[in-house]
């Protein structure tokens, strides 16, 4: 096999693996700008994400269907960010220090009740085909996208529009901006910070069923190991726009789909230093893009984590 | 007890401790749910943790690591920082204190000990320290970066386990070569538990007593207390805040290397247990003062080893302790809520004290002076 076809397949795993790798930090991304957008931080999306992968799998497992299942890892999702939420309203508790309690708990939980997941095989979620005018193998398995990203593709652009044009997502945007000014207009902060938590926990829960119900497809106990931190650093490099986030989702998944990748042309060296390409991307990135002086743009200005 | 006292105490003991015990009773339902029993659930938790000399063993083993990766939260946490990087610090000390061999023979006996397991920390103060460093020049959330740093870690330590550093006679579990044998951490003579534990508790309180009794340790506090106030009074706050985050990473780091030169020997995956978490909920449990971090440690340890007594006993996932964990900690920072409520209480009732004081009859004040020169006269007869 020459070289060059060597990287051409290589380039089109990576492709795939964006979109394949990438669907599930689109979705807690997304998750997580709304709820960023009202100025809490929910560092407990890590914990969501393997816990609705738990559930969506259990509930495919259950009943048969995938669909079924995503709803449910999406109604666990929200139901974590929910006690993530209600937490953080009581006086005096840190939203950083809640994150990192619910991602344990949320990891704790998922290994516990998952125990009986490990073996079972459960019914996954269809998926489009977009590769049959090749006739490469490695181009239409490259191709062959998940049924949930055009609907993440879709809840991009409903978010954007949402947040900019409609009353609701100006109630959080205020929420997020300026406090002061939600409380004066007569809306309780609080209750708009739970529910953009509880809804940003549903759509980082159906990024879980996609982990769980697509790619890898099974339940294990190293499904996830810190993607839902790195949606949230996303969501500060995409700064909190929607549309970016899809962008940013896309880049991370290729970066994370490097490793496969690689291993499928039987590149084995270095596989767990390119595993670890997402994290050292993403940490390259928040150097690159946060400031110590200035806030950054965009960030809404209730929020506590960039500077 | 004065009532300041008594607020303080109710703040930093009675809640902590109700905490804990609404923790215990939530874990009891869930395992309830489950199918078993709670009380044989909570009679195994403690017997697994603190029932007979063997329990006693496993549970002070589980301990030393864990007040050294609380520390590493607890010191920034005093300088105003929130690192959760503890595991990455560990993993890269581990793999440090098995690697230096690698590179350079250590000394036989105690002096290689102590090379090793200073290599060790150095590599995971650094580490941490990083972490800070892109903190105060770069704006970075410290919490985000040292937990992508820690992912980082083990992604690396990984690589170097499984690939250059690979023992070519461990085959099913890939492992370093082992450390030589004049080298390891001995057992407490007289006890079955490695010296780590006498480490672990002389570095909380050397913490401690820097923290709560040395210019530099109050200087750290004043920055993490109030990062305007400490400018304005021209303390270093850059300098400050990276020394305190490579003195905990320091000792996350040292654990990592009396893990790998006490307990395994060597370096592989089984280092990665997930005691930076634990050190995490231990910082929090124990409000981030190192003194308090030795008796919360040994409780985590506890529990940590009751986990294999509810695996094989009732047929408890081994999760069980983790959901414990998480139970704890969701309790621990609700009571956060609660706090200072006992004393605003009390103020409230001394405020209800005096007004009854100034409202009563002349009557009721001579009947009230009387009665307390009575009670005088009492006491010093």
């Amino acid at each position: 096999m020459s070289d060059a076809s060597l990287w051409a397949d290589v380039a089109v795993a990576v492709l795939g693996g964006a979109i394949r790798v990438g669907t599930p930090f689109l979705f807690v991304s997304l998750g997580e700008c709304l709820t960023e957008k009202s100025s809490r931080i929910n560092l407990g999306l890590e914990g969501v994400l393997v816990l609705s992968a738990m559930a969506g799998f259990a509930g495919s497992y259950l009943t048969g269907s995938p669909w079924a299942g995503v709803l449910l890892a999406g109604v666990a999702g929200a139901l974590l960010a929910m006690l993530h939420g209600l937490l953080c309203s009581l006086p005096r508790v840190n939203d950083i220090a809640t994150g990192i309690a619910l991602m344990l708990l949320g990891s704790g939980l998922a290994f516990y009740l998952g125990k009986g997941l490990i073996q079972p095989q459960a019914a996954q979620i269809p998926s489009i085909e977009l590769g049959m005018w090749s006739d490469s193998a490695q181009v239409q398995a490259a191709l062959r996208i998940n049924a949930l990203f055009p609907l993440g593709l879709a809840l991009a652009a409903v978010m954007a529009w949402a947040l900019a044009d409609t009353r609701w997502g100006l109630i959080v945007r205020m929420a997020g901006d300026s406090s002061d000014a939600a409380r004066a207009l007569g809306y309780s902060v609080n209750k708009v910070r739970v529910l953009a938590t509880m809804a940003g926990g549903f759509i980082a829960g159906l990024g879980g069923a996609s982990l769980s119900l697509y790619y890898p497809g099974s339940w294990n106990e190293g499904l996830s190991s810190g993607q839902g931190l790195i949606a949230v650093a996303l969501v500060i490099f995409a700064r909190w726009r929607p549309m970016a986030c899809l962008g940013a989702a896309l880049l991370f998944g290729g970066a994370g789909a490097l490793g496969p990748a690689l291993q499928s042309v039987g590149i084995g060296w270095g596989y767990h230093l390119f595993n670890a390409m997402p994290y050292a991307l993403t940490l390259l990135i928040l150097v690159w893009t946060c400031s110590p002086k200035r806030a950054l743009q965009g960030a809404p200005m209730e929020l506590g984590v960039s500077r | 007890m004065s009532d300041s006292r008594l607020a303080v105490v109710f703040d930093s003991v009675v809640l902590p401790v109700l905490a804990l015990a609404g923790a215990l009773l939530l874990f009891g339902g869930f395992v309830w749910l489950g199918g078993a029993s709670p009380t044989e659930t909570w009679m195994l938790l403690f017997k697994g943790a603190f029932g007979d000399a063997f329990s006693w063993q496993n549970t002070l083993q589980r301990a030393a690591p864990l007040m050294l990766t609380a520390l590493c939260v607890a010191i920034p946490q005093r300088a105003g920082l929130m690192v959760i990087g503890g595991e990455g610090a560990l993993v890269l000390g581990g793999l440090v204190c098995a690697g230096l061999p690698y590179l350079v023979a250590p000394p036989a006996g105690v002096a290689g000990t102590v090379l090793v397991l200073l290599a060790s920390a150095l590599v995971g103060g650094a580490w941490i320290a990083l972490a800070g460093v892109l903190r105060q020049y770069r704006g970075v959330n410290e919490t985000i970066s040292s937990l992508l740093m820690s992912y980082l870690a083990i992604g690396l330590f990984k690589h170097f386990v499984e690939g250059p550093m690979r023992d070519p006679g461990s085959l099913n579990k890939p492992s370093t070569l082992p450390l030589n044998e004049s080298n390891l951490l001995g057992l407490m003579p007289g006890y079955e538990v490695h010296w780590g534990l006498l480490w672990g508790a002389v570095a909380c309180v050397a913490a401690g007593l820097w923290l709560f009794g040395s210019t530099h340790g109050f200087a750290t506090r004043v920055v993490g207390g109030n990062a305007r106030a400490a400018r304005l009074v021209g303390l270093p706050s850059h300098r400050l805040i990276i020394t305190a985050c490579a003195l905990g990473g320091a000792c996350a780091g040292l654990a990592g290397g009396i893990e790998v030169a006490a307990v395994h020997t060597n370096a592989n995956a089984s280092l990665i247990a997930g005691l930076g978490y634990t050190g995490i909920l231990v910082s929090f449990v124990a409000r981030h003062n190192p003194f308090a971090v030795i008796p919360v440690a040994i409780l985590f340890g506890g529990f940590g080893s009751a986990g294999s007594l509810l695996q094989r006993r009732l047929d408890l996932p081994d999760a069980s302790v983790l959901v414990l964990q998480g139970f704890a900690f969701v309790l621990i920072l609700a009571s956060a809520a609660l706090r200072g409520r006992m004393g605003d209480w009390l103020v409230q009732q001394q405020a209800v004290r005096a007004e009854r004081v100034a409202h009563e009859t002349s009557r009721a004040r001579l009947a009230r002076e009387q009665a307390a020169l009575d009670a005088a006269r009492k006491e010093a007869a």
